[in-house]
């Protein structure tokens, strides 16, 4: 800390940006976090931005409206609202804070002004996306947060740095006016302490290259990396263990098994798969540990994601943050 | 009564001079790139086929093994292949963007639209435009005529169906209202909504207040530039979208035996059949196999459980545990990848197990594609 910073406590995230690579179990653990963020009678708000429908499918509830909407309840009793949020429809929200659009807010929608805008301009888009996200954090009623916490479900690792650095898109294509100051706002909430970007993984070679990449990226940009959430992770048998078919054989004759040359060998070809993949996995730890950032690990769900698996979830990570 | 799905024979396909083109297609991360590379090594190994291999975004030691470090959007050879040719390529999307814009306009024309700020966030991030361009250096490589076959990886979308529509997408906003509107504008030299009607005033001040007047010159004049080097580029992608429909191409959905994916690779099943398109099989990749046949989880973990009551403090229980977590997965992945056998019954299916580790140089690709022609 430089000597003339004011000795302040820097104040914990409460924008928390969930990215990974597809196929890591990110809405997941999105929504595990938006649990374990709620304290009793506090209330989170989960938010999707790429039309998915992912958080209605894992709460297991109807399609989510462009409104915030109850969703489930975390374990102690916060609740946890959610949203999905659409481009048009947020850029209208904004419009219709300064302007009395009226007529010429049909016109333009009925245009395909909305689309065409957010064709050629991507930024735009991800400016109205990440610019709901602030004014659902910054929500105050008598003079509290509405939310502790708002976790963001964002695109996959490949687009999220894209999507995060605002500014730069919108300078690029905004020079003036509110659509630039709108971003330059976004922009500041981001790259602050009250935000945090989580990058889930799995131990597999290309998720952990991902993560690596972006870490490094995210870096670069001075956006603030948050921990590394392994997700998916199995309970480690056969550690450095020696398995042999003497041994194997005598034991199984013990509990009564098959001792045929078949199932003996065939045990002993899984044991050594499983211990190859053992010590990639233990590669891969090594490297995310490289990262400097702290790692998470979260257990594989035995039987799949449902309510049950997400509380397990958000109970580990509440133990952790 | 079960139904019984055809093997697809892979040798039999890639084997066959009348098979020009192969795509892979199916959603992200269900190895979709090992998958094209080992069936274009096999092709130019055993089948002594000169062969070409466009990747989208390969893992990076993948990419080493075939000789892609560098990224220059041309195929280069592969080294230290046996028998026949094999080159490698791996997408750049900006530069076929580029290219395509230099290949239809003139230098000046192209300079201009390169330095337009539109178009920079565009050719980067346009929804679908790597689907778009793999199309286009696909068409690019078919007219060189080099190679006996090219196969293709298509790009990790969110769906596996941009890869479809991306075209009719870009010609939808190449014919857009809006897009006609700018064009008109700009070449008759009025401001951009001078056309509209005096009811539209209040409009056109609104809209000039929120995104400033340079805004608007710089969508209009990229909108001009983009009608009068795009035109040729909409009869483009329709000529690519026909020439996918031909009985020289060959597609194969790949997925993996995880929910989204067989969900993925169903509605994928779908469209193809219902675009016309030669889908040929599909290739179920990561399938893991149990070695110890005929002792089931429950008895597995019964056993472990037993040799802990007597003070056996040896691996096999242990062992027994990983032996009954494998057996569950099985039959997880089993009961899921049963989804797509029920859905689209009649496409030919093959196999691949799940490795321990990851793919990384030609050796493992060769016995990937052992697997992928010979399954257990």
């Amino acid at each position: 800390m430089p000597p003339d910073a004011a000795p302040e406590r820097p104040a914990a995230p409460h924008v928390h940006v969930v990215t990974g690579k597809g196929g890591t179990g990110k809405t997941t653990v999105a929504a595990a976090l938006a649990m374990a963020l709620a304290p009793p009678g506090g209330r989170t708000l989960l938010v999707e931005v790429e039309g998915r429908q992912s958080i209605a499918s894992l709460f297991d509830t109807a399609p989510l409206p462009y409104a915030e909407r109850h969703v489930g309840t975390a374990p102690g009793g916060g609740e946890v609202f959610a949203l999905a949020v659409d481009a048009e429809d947020a850029l209208f929200e904004y419009l219709s804070m300064f302007y009395k659009l009226g007529r010429a807010g049909k016109a333009l929608r009925k245009l395909g002004a909305i689309d065409f805008a957010t064709t050629i301009a991507p930024g735009l888009r991800d400016i109205l996306l990440t610019g709901k996200v602030k004014e659902a954090a910054t929500r105050r009623e008598h003079g509290r947060r509405i939310y502790d916490a708002v976790v963001l479900d964002a695109p996959p690792t490949g687009r999220v740095s894209k999507f995060l650095n605002v500014t730069v898109e919108a300078s690029k294509l905004a020079k003036a006016g509110p659509i630039r100051t709108h971003s330059d706002g976004v922009a500041r909430l981001l790259h602050s302490r009250a935000t945090a970007v989580h990058v889930v993984t799995r131990l597999e070679e290309m998720p952990v290259q991902e993560t690596a990449d972006t870490v490094g990226e995210l870096t670069a940009l001075k956006l603030p990396v948050g921990n590394v959430i392994v997700n998916a992770v199995s309970p480690p048998l056969l550690e450095g263990a020696r398995v042999t078919k003497a041994g194997l054989r005598r034991d199984l004759a013990k509990v009564g098994l098959p001792t045929s040359a078949a199932v003996v060998e065939g045990l002993l070809a899984e044991a050594r798969d499983h211990q190859s993949r053992l010590a990639v996995e233990a590669g891969l730890r090594e490297e995310l540990a490289r990262l400097d950032h702290p790692v998470v690990e979260l257990p594989l769900l035995a039987d799949g994601v449902d309510a049950s698996g997400l509380n397990t979830l958000a109970e580990r990570l509440r133990e952790t943050l | 009564m079960t139904q019984v799905i055809p093997s697809l024979d892979v040798d039999a396909l890639i084997g066959n001079p009348c098979t020009r083109v192969v795509v892979c297609c199916g959603s992200g991360g269900v190895g979709k790139t090992t998958t094209a590379a080992s069936l274009a090594l096999r092709a130019a190994e055993e089948h002594g086929r000169d062969t070409v291999v466009l990747t989208i975004d390969p893992a990076r030691r993948l990419a080493q093994s075939l000789g892609l470090a560098e990224l220059d959007n041309t195929p280069r050879r592969v080294d230290k292949v046996d028998g026949g040719r094999l080159d490698a390529m791996m997408l750049d999307m900006k530069r076929t963007f580029d290219e395509v814009v230099l290949s239809h306009t003139t230098p000046e024309q192209a300079a201009e639209i390169f330095s337009n700020p539109f178009y920079q966030a565009m050719s980067g991030t346009f929804a679908g435009t790597q689907e778009y361009m793999a199309m286009e250096k696909l068409a690019q490589l078919r007219a060189r005529g080099d190679w006996d076959l090219i196969v293709v990886d298509t790009p990790p979308s969110r769906s596996a169906l941009d890869f479809l529509d991306a075209p009719a997408r870009l010609a939808r906003f190449l014919d857009g209202r809006m897009m006609r509107l700018l064009t008109a504008s700009s070449r008759g030299g009025h401001s951009v909504f001078s056309l509209m009607t005096a009811s539209m005033s209040f409009f056109t001040r609104t809209i000039n207040k929120i995104l400033g007047g340079r805004m608007l010159t710089d969508i209009a004049t990229f909108a001009a530039s983009l009608d009068s080097t795009f035109g040729g580029f909409r009869t483009r992608a329709e000529a690519t979208y026909r020439a996918l429909q031909d009985p020289q191409t060959a597609f194969l959905v790949v997925a993996a035996p995880e929910p989204d994916a067989i969900r993925e690779a169903i509605y994928f099943t779908r469209r193809l059949t219902e675009e016309r398109m030669p889908l040929e099989g599909m290739v179920l990749n990561r399938s893991h196999q149990v070695s110890a046949a005929g002792i089931s989880a429950q008895r597995a973990l019964g056993a472990a459980e037993g040799l802990a009551e007597a003070g056996v403090d040896t691996f096999t229980a242990d062992v027994l545990r990983v032996h009954a977590r494998l057996t569950t997965t099985v039959a997880t992945e089993e009961r899921i990848a049963a989804r797509y056998g029920a859905a689209c019954p009649q496409v030919p299916q093959v196999r691949v197990p799940a490795f321990p580790t990851d793919v990384h140089d030609l050796e493992d690709l060769r016995k990937v594609a052992v697997n992928l022609t010979a399954p257990a």
